[in-house]
Order: C-alpha cells, then structure tokens, then sequence
C-alpha cells in the first residue's frame, strides 16, 4: 500500500484499502477558518448534535478577512468566537495570536504525522508534508465532522512524482510545484493522491515539502504527501504533545502513474495569468512591468520564505510605484523575522509588514488590486480578479522572483538584481 | 422529478472565485450570494441568468476554493441542477451536501449551446438537448452518495441513520 492508503487503513480499523473503495474514517483535526466555519455552524446547530465530537480536535482559525476588514466580516468572526467560547473549543486562533492556518498547524504541533486532517479550506492538504493524510471539504463536510468525529472518503488512486538531479541556486519547492502543475495540468491529480519522493523531496526543507503539498489541489488533487524522514522528525520532535504514527509506503505499492523529473537545469518559474498551470521559467517571462509584489500566504509564509526575500532585497529598494508588502505566516515568524533583522532590510527595502492574515490572495484586504494592475505574488491561485479588479491580473512565483520583481519593477530573476 | 430550462454556457475550469468572489463571503444568505452568481466571470452574468435555467460547464468545473457559498449561490440564483463534462472534487462533495444536482455528462456538455433548451431527468440518468434532438446517458453516482441524495443532503442522512455519537 502507498502511505496514503495506510493512513486511511489505520482511520477505519482495516487492516487494507484499494483506491475506489468509499470508507468511513476517524478524524483527527477539523479545522475551518471564518469565512467557511460559519456557514458550518449553521450546518452543526441544524443537526441538533449538542456538543463537538471533540473540543480538542475542532480547531478555529480566524485568518482570512483578519484583522476584521468590515462590519461583516466582523460579525461573521463573532459568530465563531461566541461558537468556540459556548463549546470550550481548545485551538481557537484570534486577531493576536492567529497565524494563517496552514503554517499556524504545523507549528503549533497540532497536525502530526499518520494524522487524519479534514479541513474547510481547500489548501489544508499542505499538511501532508508531515506525512499526514489531509484533504479540503466544504463546510457541510466539516459540519459532520465536528458532530461525529468521522468523515465518508473515497480512497484515491496515487501518483508518484519522483524529482532527481541537484536543485539551483533560487530554486525552491515553489518552482517544483509550479513546474510540476504546469507539466500535468490543473485537472491533472484531480481526485488523487500527489506522493513526492526523490532525492531531491529528501533534501528539501520542511519549508519547500509544505508549500508542494500545498498547491496539490491546483492540479486537482485530492491530497500531496511526502514520507516522512528526518528532516520531519527533526520538525516535529519540538512541536508534538501527543503520541504519532509514522508511514511509509510499500517497495510494491501500486501507483495509477508515476512520473520522475530531473530537475537539475529547472529555473525558478512564474506562472502567467490565470490559472496555475501557465508556468514558464522566469528567463522566458519577458518584460512584464508590475505594480505589486506580494510575499506570504500559506504557500509561502515560512521564516524560510522571508529569509530568501531579505536576502535578495538586502542593501536594495524596490522599484519606484510597486508596492511591496510582506506577510509572515505566524506570530512566531513574525517574531523570528523581527529579531533575525529580516524586517528591516525589508523595511530598508520599501517593503510594508502586515499582521498574519490570508488577506490579499483571495482579494480580501491589505493589498487589493486596481484595474489593470499586475502584481507578483507568493500566493497560490491567478485566477481571474483573484486578487482584486477583474481586469488586474497575478503571476505567481517564490519568495526570491518576488523580491527581485520588487526591485526592478518588473517580472524578473534575482541573477539580474 | 424532471430539470427543463434554458443552457447557459460556460468553459472549461470554472473556479469557484469566478462562481462567487471571494469579496461576497462576508454571508451565507443564499439570496444574497445568488445575486452575485457567476460575477467575477462577468459581471453582468447575473442578469443574464433567469431562474431555471440549466448551467453547463466543461471540464474540471468548480475547481479552486472550497467555499461551499459557490453551490449555494447557484442554488440562490434559481439554477436547478448543473452539468458539466467534470467535476473538481470539493465542489462535487459540496453540490450533493447542499442539494444542488449536478450530471457528469462530456457528451451533453460539448453539444450545448447557450440557449439551447435542456431536459434532465435524473431517475433515468437522461439528458435531453430538445434544441438539438440529442439524448444523453448520465453515469449513475455510487449507491452511497445516492443515498445522501435521497435523504436530502448530508446533515438529513446522518440524522436518518443516527450517526451521531449523542445517538449510540
């Protein structure tokens, strides 16, 4: 069996699952934000269910439209604090010591490896890096979750994405990924399973495996995961106050496909409007002038993140007109970034620091968008107005063509800064 | 029960920003996020859709976000059932918990064009093009996720077969 299909085994006291099979499992973590947890309240209250299934297991995060940007999303955050405090929900995040949920996880130790983790948000399947089992739903799924701690599943077929070679110097999970959904497509894993493997997955930071398993759901895919190794361990062992079950995938594991790149000649890649899939190597962008850099999300929040964009903006200043705004992850990475100084080269650099919040990548607040505009984010999705006017447009890249795109105004790498 | 109504036509990957953009997620009402419907595909797309029409989209439709305000927002502008030559995964979960029917139909999604007058009865899995004088078998779901269907969505199914720990 593929670690994937291990982990929904062990979650439905089976001793195997086959891809197809609908299976009902345990869950581990149920998580929603505020924009999906309160139409799943509404879902939970209607069942007349009474308590969660388990308040230590239910976690609340307050991060998309945070701090509040109007009266409704406001109310919509009142609604799930007046929920959270009436059930004793444990992990409950507020304005203060929220972080955007899917860094905000796996720091707190709250996802662990061998996890079952059923989120209202379609990126919760970042956490998959941990070796964990996580997969978005809608906010009637979470709703069912909460009241019976269990969720219905069909078992996804896996793909194994092999990446060899010796990545360059720039090159982070970031362009791994883009690079990866622009070979299959953005309906190329959909309903399936994105297993990352490879010597270079192996030496891949902790960092660049979330922001991978991250974007599997723009290619459609179900989750992304990566066995775990030492590099986990080494993240987790800090983090964990509850017992955790490693898996790894069988030598005879059967695969739906298997694909294996040799990225050692892969360049840093910027995905074009609008969809995910139009990546290209950054040499090939052209003169793309911009007016935006963006620099966080739960794609590229990490402290890793903001130390390669310190580095590329150090003793620089971003381009006369473009608006450079940076978001860390966390209130631990913001306090990390602070005292490692990254915030003032950044500062230096003409970059602005906004709280912890998923705001401009899903064209909530802190940096929206004018007609016309162009910005470079670090973000995950350049659908159509995603991140504002309908005619404004994203290109997305890693945190180091952010940085140097900031610098010289216009798409570009940090070779020629 | 059988859907008839008018097709209106959109591509392939539809996203569920284009279905309902993020800015109207400040509500649940299903009323008010019908009336942005499609919106940030167009702007003046909700205008153009009359209550009962079909909406039929390509491959991959519903891909993106979660946010399970896009099946209700289709739902809240009055759209009956949608089909597509696929579905993303969310989005198909979230369609059958909130009571949208949706058709996985390649064929049916290929022929139509806007306009063209649309029957659908789900019993039979058929799919008429009565502008076209074509007919189309629908793949029936698994027997499980019918089920929820016949209970009405998701929170009537766990209530009919006392899924809930309270219940044991």
């Amino acid at each position: 069996m593929t670690i994937t299909e291990k982990i929904i085994a062990a979650h439905c006291e089976r001793d195997s699952v086959r891809p197809g099979e609908i299976v009902q499992a345990k869950v581990d973590i149920a998580l929603a934000n505020d924009i999906t947890a309160p139409l799943a309240i509404e879902a939970f209250s209607s069942l007349g269910a009474g308590e969660v299934f388990d308040r230590n297991k239910v976690v609340l995060v307050m991060d998309h439209f945070t701090p509040a940007k109007d009266i409704k999303s406001a109310q919509q955050c009142k609604f799930c604090r007046d929920f959270a405090r009436k059930h004793g929900i444990v992990n409950f995040f507020d304005v203060g010591e929220v972080g955007i949920e899917h860094v905000l996880l796996p720091e707190k130790g709250i996802v662990l490896p061998g996890d079952i983790v059923i989120g209202a948000d379609s990126h919760t399947c970042t956490y998959g890096a941990l070796g964990a089992f996580s997969t978005g739903v809608g906010s009637t799924d979470l709703a069912a979750v909460m009241a019976t701690g269990e969720i219905w599943l069909r078992v996804p077929e896996t793909i194994k994405f092999i990446y060899k070679g010796k990545l360059r110097k720039w090159v982070s999970g970031k362009d791994l990924i883009l690079f990866t959904i622009g070979r299959i497509g953005v309906d190329g894993a959909t309903y399936k399973a994105m297993e990352f493997t490879g010597e270079v997955i192996a030496g891949l930071p902790m960092s660049g495996r979330f922001t991978m398993c991250n974007m599997a759901i723009e290619a459609g895919g179900k989750n992304g995961i990566v066995e775990p190794d030492d590099i986990t361990e080494e993240y987790v062992k800090e983090r964990a106050k509850r017992e955790y079950s490693v898996y790894h995938s069988d030598d005879d594991a059967e695969y739906s496909d298997v694909m294996e790149f040799d990225v050692s000649d892969l360049e840093p890649q910027v995905a074009f409007p609008s969809l995910p899939s139009n990546s290209r190597p950054v040499s090939e962008a052209g003169d793309v002038p911009i007016d935006q850099v963006v620099i966080g999300s739960c794609t590229n929040g990490s402290l890793d993140d903001l130390r390669v964009a310190a580095a590329v903006l150090s003793r620089k200043k971003k381009a006369k007109y473009v608006r450079l705004i940076v978001i860390p992850g966390t209130q631990e990475i913001y306090r990390k970034a602070m005292s490692e100084g990254l915030f003032e080269q950044m500062i230096d650099a003409g970059a602005v620091i906004s709280p912890p919040t998923c705001g401009p990548c899903l064209g909530g607040h802190m940096g929206i968008l004018a007609e016309g505009e162009r910005a470079v984010a670090t973000t995950n999705r350049n659908f159509v107005g995603r991140m504002g006017h309908l005619e404004s447009e994203v290109y997305l890249a890693g945190p180091a063509v952010a940085a140097a795109s900031a610098v010289a105004g216009r798409i570009a790498s940090p070779e020629e800064i | 029960m059988k859907y008839r109504g008018k097709a209106i036509v959109v591509g392939d990957n539809v996203n569920t920003d284009e279905i309902i953009p993020a800015k109207y997620l400040v509500t649940t009402d299903p009323a008010e996020l019908g009336e942005h419907c499609l919106e940030g595909m167009d702007p003046g797309m909700p205008a153009r859709i009359n209550e009962g029409d079909i909406l039929i989209g390509g491959k991959n439709f519903g891909c993106g976000s979660s946010r399970e305000h896009a099946p209700v927002a289709i739902k809240g502008k009055g759209i009956p059932c949608v089909i597509a030559a696929g579905f993303a995964r969310i989005f198909y979960r979230n369609s059958i918990n909130v009571g949208l029917p949706i058709f996985e139909c390649p064929d049916a999604a290929k022929d139509a064009e806007a306009g063209d007058e649309i029957e659908v009865d789900p019993s039979k899995g058929k799919i008429e093009n009565i502008t076209k004088g074509k007919s189309y078998t629908v793949q029936p779901l698994p027997p499980f996720i019918q089920e929820i269907i016949e209970a009405g969505g998701l929170m009537n199914y766990i209530r009919r077969n006392r899924w809930l720990r309270a219940t044991r």
